[in-house]
């Protein structure tokens, strides 16, 4: 390992690896990731990757742009999505070309799926744009640009978790690690720094993502002064399986699978006439819980059935294979025969490290630029999915961004000479680390965790309120005075899995807060973002993205930043 | 209900020898093996080290030894097992303990490494897609399931005989590439792979297949391999 790199990317999910694959190969990089590279959790994405090819049917990049600026509720940045709905065809084929394995038309071209939101005619009915491999289409993109990567000699710093930025004169040159394998505390410093660190679901106690997904890119930007753009805005999937929160891929749907309540009733077609059960997952996960509390969810339970057995056996044998076999393993449910119980999962951060469309990330309302830092994929905000994403646009988000971000580093590198870093910067880093190692108070992780996960999975998820969110910033306050508390007991160096746990859940609670204030904030109801004592939509005040700051005293503050219009102004939102 | 688990416990550091821990857990018969050593973790030693993430059998990360046999922690529910509520929990055979469950899984990921896990084809590519039939695509369908958990490697007796066999999982890699219509590298494939150490360290035992959490049939994939090698030599 060395200590000096052109450009660390932290995260090996679809962007950072995208990011390191666009670089040149005389570029120093490393590719710092807590988990090993294929375990990331671009990996379990499911359903497709959205781009307008036409091959199953007419269809447009325009058409592609509005059906996501309106899927946003009209906050995503229009010229930042129509570079993104412009560049997915181009994206589909580099992949393609790379090996990705996706499903084909019987002519061998690449197979498409319709997907929630996506539509023909500005909104006349749903089209097919997701092009997808079985439902496995994340992991097979992950594994092809890793593998790309092995063949490129790309350097991965594997089970390295960041514990803090370098930031000095306003300018981010490096980062400080913790080595699992070893415990030990290493700095690495770099011309650019690119954040790639997916998203924070863990925060909530249902949710589909994976146990590394704790925001980390996140809090560590905003602790070192970069603005963390609508984190107010948290995805709801609709359909992941009771109690476990395991994604169902909207594919399911996209394929014929429809929403039933407990009369059998396909409700979807009262709330969404056009599009039905392919509405949006915010529309969709709020008409779940409706359902429910009219009474009509299953048995009385806070959960309804996705109803797949009118669907051809083989096919969805074929082309939902991975998710009949979670409904068998996890739900013991044959989905072929019997509907599959299901709720909504909390699954994507709208919100995050406010970015541009190059991968820079931003200081202020103005775009001034954080000199050295970047951020690309889940963890930025660039904004393309403004209030609510529509399913398939993230694995296109990663691989638009990230290559954009990469493209931006490369000339960045040459651009500046390498940072001082003043040694009592590192001094104090480290030292403030291994002081986090011996705090000799009483508290758990475990329990400062479960309660977290569960008060903002009760106050801040699908339906919020002034008075539950008040609550609960008290509730998290309170949270943050006990982790100052948290007794680590493991006093080994190796794989010492509670200093991560440590960090991450210290990650968790920065980030909870800023949520629940910006949800506070927001007097109004947009895309994922449903305030019961505002209901309705407010462009006079709040057709704004928020900027949540850190002060210098520890708290946040917030400010807002325009929104960019260009082709669609906005109207209501209906399906 | 009450569980008991009985865990392998070694920190080379500390540790002159493995040694075994019982814990016990109150478990739901739907949680997962994984919730119980979450709940471990979280509630009772915090120093218990195991790899995990997605936690539903996509990443990868949490295959072990589960009563004697290798599987996915995630994927196991408390309620598949007629063990009297006894659960012992060791690390993948095979690889060096780095502490606990954890292994040092650098020795497959370089055997994975070695079999030029990526699509070689040199011909300047269309503007848009290569095309390629579904019915060759169906072909390599059942190796596009492996995430890379290494349960068909740890489980294999040769690998455990013979440390430099390439093994079933790297071996079911260059399977997916080598009969991937687009690859146009099949001769040097065939070639690479014609050794006692690579598709002919394979005697068919089985043991991968039997152990594969998603179902990979990759003992016929590998006799596929070595009939493709028969027919290279003879033409």
């Amino acid at each position: 390992m060395d200590q000096r790199y052109d450009v660390i990317i932290v995260g090996a999910g679809l962007a950072g690896l995208r990011a390191a694959i666009e670089l040149g190969q005389d570029t120093r990089i490393a590719v710092i990731t807590k988990v090993f590279a294929t375990r990331s959790h671009s990996g379990a994405a499911q359903g497709g990757i959205g781009a307008a090819i036409g091959n199953e049917e007419k269809d447009s990049w325009q058409w592609h742009m509005f059906d996501t600026v309106k899927g946003s509720d009209y906050l995503g940045d229009q010229d930042a999505i129509e570079i993104m709905t412009k560049d997915a065809p181009r994206v589909i084929y580099e992949l393609e070309h790379m090996g990705v394995p996706f499903n084909r038309t019987p002519e061998g071209k690449i197979a498409q799926r319709a997907f929630g939101g996506h539509t023909r005619d500005y909104g006349a009915a749903a089209v097919k744009r997701a092009c997808f491999a079985a439902d496995r289409t994340g992991r097979v993109i992950l594994d092809t640009l890793w593998e790309r990567s092995l063949q490129r000699g790309i350097e991965f710093l594997h089970e390295f978790h960041v514990v803090s930025l370098l930031v000095e004169n306003g300018r981010c040159s490096g980062v400080c690690v913790y080595q699992l394998s070893t415990g030990q505390l290493h700095i690495l410093h770099c011309k650019a720094l690119l954040l790639a660190t997916g998203g924070a679901g863990k925060i909530y106690k249902t949710t589909s993502n994976a146990m590394a997904s704790t925001g980390d890119g996140m809090a560590l930007a905003y602790r070192a002064g970069a603005p963390l753009q609508d984190l107010e805005f948290v995805q709801f999937h609709p359909t992941g399986i009771y109690k476990l929160g395991i994604l169902i891929s909207e594919a399911a749907r996209g394929e014929g699978g429809v929403l039933r309540n407990k009369d059998g009733e396909r409700f979807m077609e009262r709330y969404a006439p056009t599009i039905k059960d392919l509405a949006p997952r915010d529309m969709v996960s709020r008409c779940i819980l409706e359902e429910i509390r009219a009474g009509r969810g299953i048995d009385g339970k806070d959960y309804v059935h996705l109803d797949l057995t009118h669907l051809p056996q083989k096919e969805i044998g074929a082309k939902l294979a991975e998710i009949i076999g979670f409904a068998q393993t996890y739900a013991g449910v044959d989905a072929k025969k019997e509907p599959i119980p299901v709720q909504p999962t909390c699954h994507y951060m709208m919100g995050g490290i406010a970015a541009d469309a190059e991968g820079r990330v931003v200081r202020d309302e103005k775009g001034t630029v954080f000199d050295g830092l970047f951020a690309a994929g889940e963890c930025a905000c660039v904004s393309v999915h403004g209030a609510n994403r529509l399913g398939c646009n993230s694995l296109l988000d990663t691989l638009v961004f990230g290559r954009r971000a990469g493209q931006t580093m490369a000339r960045y590198i040459h651009t500046v000479g390498w940072p001082k870093v003043s040694e009592a910067l590192e001094k104090d880093i480290i030292r403030r680390i291994g002081d986090a190692r011996r705090p000799n108070g009483k508290e758990r992780i475990g329990a400062i965790l479960s309660a977290m996960q569960s008060t903002m999975m009760k106050h801040v998820s699908v339906f919020r309120h002034k008075a539950d969110l008040d609550r609960t910033l008290e509730t998290l306050r309170s949270l943050k005075m006990r982790y100052r508390q948290v007794a680590l007991t493991d006093g080994g160096s190796r794989f010492n899995r509670e200093l991560m746990d440590y960090f991450e859940l210290g990650y968790m609670l920065d980030l909870a807060e800023v949520i629940t204030l910006g949800a506070l904030w927001r007097q109004e109801s947009r895309g994922a973002h449903f305030r019961e004592d505002f209901p309705k939509r407010d462009d006079e005040k709040f057709l704004v993205h928020t900027l949540a700051v850190l002060s210098d005293a520890g708290e946040p503050g917030l400010g807002t930043r325009p929104v960019t219009i260009t082709r669609f102004e906005p109207k209501e939102r209906t399906y | 209900m009450q569980c008991r688990f009985i865990i392998y416990r070694f920190d080379p550091e500390k540790d002159a020898e493995p040694h075994y821990q019982t814990y016990r857990v109150d478990a739901e018969p739907t949680d997962k093996v994984l919730d119980c050593l979450n709940k471990i973790r979280w509630e009772q030693d915090a120093s218990l080290a195991f790899r995990a993430s997605c936690a539903h059998g996509i990443c990868g990360s949490d295959a072990m030894l589960i009563n004697g046999n290798i599987a996915l922690a995630c994927q196991k529910l408390i309620r598949e097992f007629k063990t009297g509520n006894n659960f012992v929990i060791e690390p993948l055979p095979l690889f060096s303990v780095i502490k606990d469950l954890v292994v040092d899984l650098d020795p497959f990921f370089e055997k994975y490494r070695q079999v030029k896990p990526y699509l070689i084809n040199d011909e300047p590519p269309p503007d848009k897609e290569r095309l390629q039939d579904p019915a060759d695509q169906e072909i390599i369908e059942p190796a596009l399931r492996c995430i890379l958990c290494a349960s068909c490697t740890a489980a294999c007796p040769i690998n455990r005989a013979d440390a430099d066999y390439l093994g079933p999982a790297a071996l079911l890699r260059a399977f997916r590439y080598l009969f991937d219509s687009r690859d146009t590298a099949r001769g040097s494939r065939l070639a690479d792979l014609d050794t006692e150490t690579g598709v002919w360290g394979c005697k068919t035992m089985r043991w991968c297949t039997d152990v594969c959490p998603k179902g990979i049939p990759v003992t016929k994939c590998l006799t596929q391999i070595k009939k493709a090698v028969r027919q290279q030599e003879k033409a």
